[in-house]
């Protein structure tokens, strides 16, 4: 057990030599991390990084639909989401755009409510969302706020036409009403007190609202993803020594191949430990983050690395050159980091995709980590710290059948 | 005197490809032995098969009584190994690296620590002990892979080719370090293709090509074995006659045979020195003028190209 530990050690040490590797490792999971922040605009003061979206309303139409749309966006519910500004100049809304000075301009044009109310609109007028390319996030919010509210008028209108064509048919109205009775129907559905047009609400299961601050999930996002990096790095150094001759100057020291293999991937392990932990004091000093349970967040982390090692493992036995390792690891660190939710939430991609994605650590450790930061301890990880852990298992016997195989460890 | 190690019948296969064929040869305590082939010949198939690195597919060997097939890790307590490719990891110091392995040989603590200063002072480092390896020379790096095999004192080192691709000064050191060791009592398996080395180092000399022992036996067996006798060359000047020299000595009391050469005279005989005196007198005697005069002894280069028709380096 002893030479495990030296091995291992031995490896951890360096790894913290290599340069190059360390900006892998370290600083390119905080710097993505510190640019998705930006991005969300977690820097800019506000607590969950997803508020105050600054929005520049023009309306023309100063008529039902209009000011509904106006009503939407000043609504309690979007009150700490967007942060509205209204100007009359569709011309000066696009420059303060042009000039970065909110995310998007909504100008809604004059004779819009008559227009889209009418029983034979002549031509359809548009609301033009201008957006702001540097704010993709808070720009598109504004947009799917406004795509929601249009859908909800679409809804009225049709629920309009169908009732005045019933209450018609049955004599309950006459024709020359249909039109005035249709505009009102329709114009009820669309503005009336209908819920919220959208609203942003976190909570997990069985647990009391709270904030979530998004930081939470970018930052274990991208330290989950270059893990991946890190244990390919490790499978890597294994074929490198193979290489360099060192691990058969190993092999022919009173050592078993059983201690080698073990202080390898001990190596890999407690590089992996180190960097999430080192991730983790970084973006809870300087950035605030709350990460949530500390005994939760230790137990998640080993577990979490311990995935991923099994599948750097997995990957060590079945290549035969350290190139062919670095190009395969970069490879899997992307995939799985698309796979595993760390540049777009899962919620987001399709049923198959999710159900995919249940073999990636990136997966499972980001469930852990949003439920830890959502207030969850613990007891309420069990599932992803089982998962994880069966997984690094697995996959680690699976390697082990392949070395052996191989004859890589011959002795 | 015992011997260390024991080989039989050592064959190492590799699907239709025999790499070692059935080599059998000792080493007796306190002896270096040197193993002498081209590039290719099985050397390192040889010592791989002796540090337990790879499982012989034939034959046998025993170290310190111990066979290398049944008892491995017994082995792996009694043998250095020093390999051809430098093992170490440039990332460390050099003192860090003999930690490392000295931890794998199961030392520890003070002792560890004595032992690395010595090695450190055998090897010409200890100033520059704690920088990282890879900012070394390659001769410096030749020495701290020596060091790592010496770490554990072990009783039988191998050597597979230490001098491979460095300079004279860091050569010479390396086998001064062997003949050091050996004076100590460490027995010494050497690989080579330098015939000069295991000319010089060597008490005894196996000659090894195409994975098969061809030749066994100290340098003067050898060269006696395949008939080589000294060759005495007589250099004369341009305008003298030397065909009519070669004429005078071909009929002279222990004299073999006489070449010709441009303006040299070879003469093979069993002993050069003993008719040395008789071949000047006859040169004398006819009026020649001999420039120099220069004795070669039969070496194992001339040996191996006697056995093999190929010169070592080909």
């Amino acid at each position: 057990m002893k030479k495990i530990f030296l091995i291992g050690l031995k490896d951890l040490r360096i790894v913290f030599r290599d340069r190059p590797a360390l900006l892998l490792i370290l600083l390119a999971p905080f710097v993505l991390t510190l640019g998705m922040g930006f991005i969300t605009g977690r820097f800019t003061g506000s607590k969950s990084g997803l508020s105050d979206i600054p929005v520049i309303i023009v309306n023309q139409d100063k008529a039902q639909l209009g000011n509904a749309l106006v009503d939407a966006f000043n609504s309690t519910e979007l009150s700490t989401l967007v942060k509205t500004t209204e100007v009359d100049d569709p011309a000066a809304a696009r420059r303060s755009i042009d000039q970065n000075q909110a995310a998007a301009a909504v100008i809604i044009p004059a004779g819009f409510s008559i227009n889209t109310l009418s029983d034979n609109p002549t031509q359809p007028l548009k609301i033009e969302v201008y957006t702001n390319p540097t704010s993709p996030t808070g720009s598109g919010i504004i947009q799917t706020i406004v795509e929601e509210f249009l859908g909800r008028v679409e809804i009225g209108r049709v629920a309009g036409q169908v009732t005045v064509t019933q209450l018609v048919t049955t004599g309950l109205v006459s024709p020359q009403e249909a039109g005035k009775i249709g505009s009102a129907i329709g114009l009820q559905q669309a503005t009336s007190d209908v819920p919220p047009v959208i609203g942003l609400k976190t909570a997990s299961s069985g647990q009391a609202s709270q904030d979530f601050d998004i930081l939470a999930y970018l930052a274990p996002g991208m330290a989950l993803m270059f893990l991946m990096y890190t244990v390919s790095y490790g499978g890597r150094s294994l074929l490198a020594e193979l290489k360099q001759g060192t691990l058969p100057r190993l092999l022919v020291s009173p050592t078993s191949a059983t201690q080698v293999l073990g202080g390898k991937v001990l190596g890999v392990y407690l590089t992996g430990v180190a960097q999430m932990s080192i991730l983790i004091l970084a973006s809870t000093l300087l950035f605030h983050l709350k990460w949530g349970d500390p005994l939760g967040v230790t137990v998640l982390v080993l577990a979490a690395v311990f995935g991923a090692t099994g599948w750097g493992m997995l990957l060590t036995s079945m290549v035969r050159t350290p190139a062919q390792m670095g190009g395969l690891g970069s490879t899997l660190m992307l995939i799985f980091g698309i796979l595993g939710g760390s540049f777009i939430s899962l919620n987001n991609m399709p049923p198959f995709i999710q159900a995919i994605s249940k073999i990636t650590p990136n997966s499972w450790g980001l469930d852990g980590f949003t439920t830890l930061a959502l207030g969850g301890s613990l007891a309420d990880i069990g599932l992803p710290l089982m998962a994880l852990f069966l997984m690094g298992a697995l996959l680690f016997v699976a390697a082990v059948v392949v070395f052996n195989r191989r004859g890589l460890l011959q002795n | 005197m015992s011997s260390i190690l024991e080989v039989k019948d050592l064959t190492k296969k590799y699907e239709d490809f025999v790499a070692v064929k059935g080599i059998s040869f000792d080493i007796r305590e306190g002896e270096i032995f040197s193993l002498l082939g081209p590039n290719g010949a099985g050397k390192t198939t040889t010592i791989s098969m002796l540090s337990t690195l790879y499982t012989p597919s034939g034959g046998d060997a025993l170290i310190g009584g111990h066979s290398v097939t049944k008892e491995p890790m017994a082995v792996r307590q009694i043998i250095g190994v020093v390999p051809q490719e430098l093992a170490l990891y440039e990332d460390l110091s050099a003192r860090e690296n003999l930690n490392f392995w000295g931890q794998m040989y199961n030392l520890g603590g003070k002792a560890l620590k004595l032992r690395i200063d010595e090695i450190l002072e055998q090897i010409g480092l200890t100033d520059k002990a704690d920088q990282r390896v890879k900012t070394y020379s390659g001769g410096m790096k030749r020495r701290v892979n020596i060091g790592v095999g010496l770490l554990h004192k072990p009783r039988l080192l191998f050597m597979d080719e230490p001098t491979v691709g460095i300079d004279p000064q860091s050569r010479r050191a390396i086998l001064d370090t062997v003949i050091a060791l050996n004076k100590q009592g460490m027995s010494v398996l050497y690989t080579t293709h330098y015939m000069e080395e295991a000319a010089e180092l060597s008490s005894r000399v196996g000659i090894i090509d195409h994975g098969e022992l061809i030749a066994l036996g100290t340098q003067k067996e050898l060269t006696e074995q395949v008939g080589q006798a000294e060759t005495l060359l007589l250099h004369v000047d341009e305008n003298q006659q030397p065909e009519k020299l070669a004429a005078a000595l071909k009929g002279l009391a222990g004299v073999n045979q006489v070449d010709l050469t441009d303006h040299t005279v070879a003469v093979i005989t069993p002993g050069a020195e003993e008719i040395l005196a008789s071949v000047v007198a006859k040169a004398s005697e006819i009026g020649m003028k001999i420039r120099s005069i220069e004795i070669r002894e039969p070496n194992l280069e001339a040996v191996f190209l006697h056995l093999t028709g190929r010169a070592l380096r080909d």
